[in-house]
């Protein structure tokens, strides 16, 4: 039995079928509508997140199981003190698979660790979001024809976004890709990350204003710059218009760039944009349901 | 200049890091072990200037060596039998260490699920980082 923590639980080829899969549920989703008929997915979230959990349940459904679950700690047993790992053996009785957010670090192997159906890390604080890094991935090998050879620029919070980190972690596994990293120097990448990369020998830059490198960019990865990561006011102020995703700056990229963003957008991008054909985050957000679709089907051994 | 005595079976590590001794003393718990322990600090040392060393006599399976390794893996462990060395003992970096030390992340799950253990994981040889295994924290040794 399997369980998806972080994205890199899965090699590259492993990757390459779950995609393969996830683009044949895209193509034939009849085909799909009935195959977990009488299976049952629990949605155990400790914490608030409309998007992710709708996303897990209608994959869920789109396969014809069943949903159960809770959307906050307060309305599951966790309110009365009950741990993880109890939670998960009584969890385990009731389901077949089990999608798990919490806000501390590490929970869902924890759950992992004493479960007797596959857990799939649906977020865990500040650490892991698997399922999104999967998304983003999918969304770049569907739209672009392939996950190597390509520059992508990341732009906005690098600092603290899980994300970024995280889908950085999993593109330096393919050939040729350019990191450009798109920040203030407030929330510049970590030196962890930027060590690593010099170590494996993958080239990276670093700037801060978007529109010195957007020609060159064939993937822009926008995250949200959020006003309290700043230590003062001016700083802010200065900053924030750089990240901006508008017509003009869209006019200096590439005629096939693509532009991915996590969600929810705030600001960070122009509603102008979002008729752009280059524009792709709420396609992101279709091709999150087809992989948790594929995951699905994996971790059952449904396919 | 001072003079500890020999022991007749037990361990002496020699080549602490000078200043070392008292939290490798508490970290192999021989405060709640029933034995003699000498705890020699700011010993003259050819190779390192200044050095610890901790003499403790006891049953020699008593010592908990991956601990030690996880410590600091260049100590000299030296076993004594009879008032003699009998073995030297190589020290390795454990592949895991379990509730020697704690997660300090505050986001951990360890933080608020008290039976859980802390385990931290080698996660990196060549440079001795070890990570809690469930948060990915890295253990900062100083």
């Amino acid at each position: 039995m399997r369980h998806l923590m972080s994205p890199l639980d899965f090699s590259t080829e492993e990757l390459d079928k779950l995609f393969d899969l996830a683009n044949d549920i895209e193509q034939n989703p009849s085909k799909y509508a009935h195959i977990c008929d009488g299976k049952k997915l629990a949605t155990c979230f400790y914490e608030p997140s409309t998007r992710t959990r709708l996303s897990f349940e209608s994959a869920m459904l789109n396969l014809g199981g069943s949903v159960i679950g809770f959307s906050d700690a307060g309305s599951s047993s966790a309110a009365k003190g009950e741990s993880v790992s109890d939670t998960i053996r009584v969890i385990s009785c009731f389901a077949d698979i089990c999608a798990m957010r919490h806000p501390k670090e590490g929970a869902p192997m924890v759950a992992a660790e004493k479960s007797n159906i596959p857990v799939i890390n649906a977020g865990d604080g500040g650490h892991q979001h698997p399922t999104q890094t999967l998304t983003d991935l999918l969304t770049i090998r569907s739209l672009k024809g392939r996950l190597d050879n390509f520059t992508i620029g990341l732009c906005g919070d690098l600092k603290f976004g899980r994300t970024v980190h995280s889908l950085i972690g999993a593109l330096e596994r393919y050939d040729n890709i350019h990191f450009i990293f798109i920040s203030p120097n407030e929330l510049r990448v970590p030196d962890y990350i930027t060590d690593t990369l010099t170590e494996k020998g993958i080239s990276f830059e670093e700037c801060i204003r978007l529109e010195d490198v957007m020609g060159r960019l064939d993937l822009l990865y926008m995250t949200r710059v959020q006003k309290e990561r700043f230590f003062n006011e001016e700083d802010y102020v200065r900053l924030k218009d750089f990240y901006i995703l508008d017509k003009p700056k869209m006019a200096l990229a590439k005629e096939d760039m693509l532009v991915l963003h996590p969600l929810p957008r705030v600001n960070e991008i122009s509603v102008e944009v979002d008729d752009d054909p280059r524009a792709a985050y709420f396609k992101q957000v279709q091709y999150g349901v087809y992989v948790r679709m594929a995951l699905i089907l994996t971790l059952l051994e449904l396919v | 200049m001072l003079n500890v005595g020999k022991i007749e079976e037990g361990f002496v590590l020699d080549h602490i890091e000078a200043g070392k001794s008292l939290e490798i003393y508490h970290l192999l718990q021989l405060d709640k072990l029933d034995c003699t322990v000498a705890i020699i600090k700011n010993a003259r040392s050819d190779k390192q200037g200044r050095k610890d060393i901790l003499k403790v006599e006891c049953d020699i399976d008593m010592l908990n060596l991956d601990v030690l390794g996880f410590i600091d893996h260049k100590i000299t462990v030296n076993v004594i039998k009879d008032g003699e060395i009998v073995d030297k003992l190589n020290l390795k970096l454990p592949a895991e260490i379990k509730n020697v030390v704690k997660c300090k992340n505050p986001r951990c799950i360890t933080s608020i699920e008290q039976e859980l253990p802390h385990i931290f994981v080698l996660a990196d040889k060549e440079k001795e980082i070890y990570r809690c295994k469930y948060c990915e924290e890295k253990y900062n040794r100083k």
